[in-house]
């Protein structure tokens, strides 16, 4: 075993040399920071990194912040529906324009564009389209449907969907671009057989195509969990947050502790639960993918 | 005009002279950052950077975009060891942990020589001063808390005259609102949301609850039937906003009154320069309301200058050089009409400003009526869960009972 080890080093020594600069990068720039935060949250800095240590104070203050908890509450609402349909929305996107449909690529690039775009842009966006002032609903006032309403966006009670809306305009496309690869990858074979067999198309894809599409389901799943933890530019540019608290999310809740309230302890409580909560929730994901290479490896 | 720059130019000399700069000399390079990037506020901040350079100092500008983005980059400067010379903070508590962690030079040489004791006004002394030293130069007064209307629209709505009183007040919200006009402009954002809960705090409760509730934050005070009245005040103003106010910004509102499509918007005095910008003259097409009862509070918010500590003697001698121009009375008059705030000192020729300013200064020259902004009374973090509860009261049903709640367990916890 420990013979084996030092030939399987010797032998890849060049490769591990060259990844030493980013293997360092990593420990000492992400787990290195993240260490640092997670530290802090157990002191009580205020606009400065202070080392004292004061338990799980600022724990405890966190979960009684209404406005944390209201981010919590916001986020797995988002989560929640722009998983399912983003996913939904970019599979079933991608499955059509597999179709062999005409002018197939202009499609993809219909599609796909909201993605190249910031999501800064993106809530911008949808932000004057939902505005009762200067979008939809202001046309509509003009063309003299004066009782038309679609304030989605200063109305408490919708301005999460409006948010996601916008998300999933801005995300379905990236599911479609990755499925459509995939689907692109499966043997014409298959197809084939099936077509012999007499099985409906619908029933391949959902017994035979998706479940072989894995790797890309997992993919994607990943960089939409991704985007909604960061969610924060899409918020601000969109609703900042409001009307009242209706829109905040934990990442605005950290930046505006960070920066505009002194209050890094409180700050970096807050990260480090959405880093936990993360790390709980991407596990098993990181678990399986590490499983099955080793897997194949050996 | 000319005349104006001359009377800089010779002040800058005199004070050139006077703190002992030699024209000959290298000149006293002088790091500053500040957020003042918008048209008039980067003409004001020109004012000072004219100043000093002609007072002897070569005035090196980093402007960064956004105050909380600006104090961030000092700040960890300061931290890094490689700090500004100069740095702009809120008249607030924002400087006052690194004031504590001893990263800033006093500047109590250049205040004893100008009798800051004499010439500030309190509160801005007790917020730039800290253990009986002055840290920061104050470099203008605003009042955050102005009441702003639209001549066209009151009278189009049958307003004969502005409100004097809260009762008033409600009356003309309650023609506008007949007369089809938008009442109360209002950016649904929470410093706006803000800034209207402290003027009913000012306005319905007066100077003293102001003072007790931020500032003592006593337990009577907040659960007090006068407070309680602020907040249903504040509650009642609900119906008078129009539907698209939230997230609007500040300047998108008060066009609302330069259009005379809105009556009225509480908001600092820069509100006057959007006002300018639309050739819009006080008195003729607008007005401006310091406050709803006679002895109602002239909150005093602002900006002021740190300066971080460094032992290179040039490096001090800059510091100093820079508070003493930038405080100086003809400096300070032309700065402030630029940037539409009050100048830090009443000695000074009042001639040159507008209106509302002299109004204003009219008013702080009763020491009764200063009073300190809200963020002078607690920290960032406080004052964030206030803003907090403040934006929930105006967004949800939230019961006047549960704001009570909140207010205390903010305030004290």
């Amino acid at each position: 075993m420990g013979a084996e080890l030092s030939r399987h080093v010797k032998r890849n020594l060049v490769a591990y040399i060259a990844l030493l600069p980013m293997a360092i990068v990593v420990i000492f720039a992400y787990l290195g920071t993240m260490a640092w935060s997670v530290r802090l949250s157990f002191s009580s800095s205020k606009l400065l990194p202070r080392y004292d240590f004061v338990g799980a104070d600022q724990y405890l203050t966190l979960f009684d912040t209404p406005r944390w908890l209201t981010s919590l509450g916001n986020l797995a609402v988002i989560a929640f529906f722009f998983l399912l349909i983003c996913f939904l929305l970019g599979t079933l996107l991608a499955i059509f324009i597999d179709q062999n449909v005409r002018a197939e690529s202009l499609f993809r690039t219909v599609f796909l564009y909201p993605y190249a775009m910031s999501f800064v842009v993106a809530g911008l966006i949808w932000q004057w389209i939902l505005n009762p002032d200067l979008g939809i609903q202001h046309t509509m006032h003009g063309f003299g449907f004066t009782d038309f309403v679609l304030d989605w966006v200063v109305n408490s009670e919708m301005v999460l969907y409006a948010v996601i809306l916008a998300t999933v305009w801005h995300g379905a496309g990236l599911v479609m671009a990755l499925i459509l690869a995939g689907l692109r990858g499966v043997d014409t074979e298959i197809w084939r057989a099936t077509r012999i067999d007499g099985i409906p198309a619908w029933r391949v894809y959902v017994s035979i195509v998706l479940p072989m599409l894995r790797p890309m389901i997992i993919t994607s799943l990943v960089l939409l969990s991704i985007s909604i933890v960061k969610m924060y530019d899409v918020v601000v540019a969109m609703t900042n947050g409001g009307p009242g608290t209706a829109s905040e999310v934990p990442a605005k809740f950290i930046m505006d502790n960070l920066f505009e309230r002194a209050n890094i302890g409180l700050a970096t409580a807050a990260s480090t639960v959405m880093l936990v909560t993360v790390l709980l929730v991407m596990a098993p994901v990181i678990y399986s993918q590490y499983f099955r290479k080793s897997g194949r490896a050996s | 005009m000319i005349g104006m720059k001359q009377m800089v130019a010779v002040s800058a000399i005199a004070i050139a002279a006077a703190t002992g700069v030699a024209k000959a000399e290298e000149p006293l390079k002088a790091e500053v950052i500040h957020w003042w990037t918008s048209g008039g506020e980067s003409a004001a901040i020109k004012v000072f950077a004219d100043a000093f350079n002609a007072a002897g100092g070569e005035w090196v500008d980093n402007a960064v975009a956004g105050g909380s983005a600006a104090r961030s980059a000092a700040i960890n400067r300061i931290v890094g060891g490689d700090p500004s010379t100069a740095a702009l903070f809120n008249t607030s508590r924002q400087y006052h942990e690194i004031i504590g962690e001893g990263l800033l030079n006093d500047i109590d040489e250049v205040a004893t020589k100008n009798n800051w004791d004499k010439v500030l006004p309190e509160p801005i002394a007790k917020a730039v001063k800290v253990d009986g030293k002055y840290y920061a130069a104050p470099v203008n007064i605003h009042m955050p808390l102005w009441i702003w209307y639209s001549n066209a629209a009151l009278s189009k709505a049958g307003v004969e005259k502005p409100p004097e009183t809260m009762d008033e007040f409600f009356a003309a919200l309650d023609k506008l609102k007949a007369a089809g006009i938008t009442p109360l402009a209002l950016g649904g954002q929470r410093w706006q949301e803000n800034s209207l809960f402290s003027a009913m705090l000012t306005n319905v409760g007066g100077g003293e609850l102001w003072k007790s509730v931020y500032g003592d934050k006593d337990e009577a005070a907040i659960r007090s039937p006068e407070f309680r009245k602020v907040i249903e005040t504040f509650i009642s103003l609900k119906p008078y906003v129009d539907q698209a106010s939230p997230g609007r910004n500040w300047n998108d509102t008060t066009a609302l009154l330069i259009k005379d499509e809105a009556g009225f918007q509480v908001m600092g005095d820069w509100a006057k320069g959007e006002f300018k910008q639309a050739n819009k003259e006080i008195g003729k097409d607008y007005g401006c309301i310091p406050g709803l009862r006679p002895d109602s509070p002239y909150v005093l918010g602002g900006d002021v200058f740190v300066f971080p500590k460094t032992d290179d003697a040039e490096q001090v001698k800059a510091q100093q050089l820079l508070v003493e121009t930038m405080t100086s009375p003809d400096v300070q008059v032309k700065f402030n009409n630029l940037k539409g705030s009050i100048p830090i000192r009443a000695d000074v020729d009042m001639s040159s400003l507008d209106a509302c300013a002299q109004l204003g200064m009219k008013i702080m020259s009763d020491p009764a009526r200063q009073a300190p902004d809200a963020s002078q009374m607690m920290e960032e973090s406080v004052y964030g869960s206030v803003q907090d509860i403040v934006t929930e009261l105006w967004n949800t049903p939230m019961t006047v009972d549960q704001a009570v709640e909140r207010f205390e367990k903010a305030l004290k916890g």
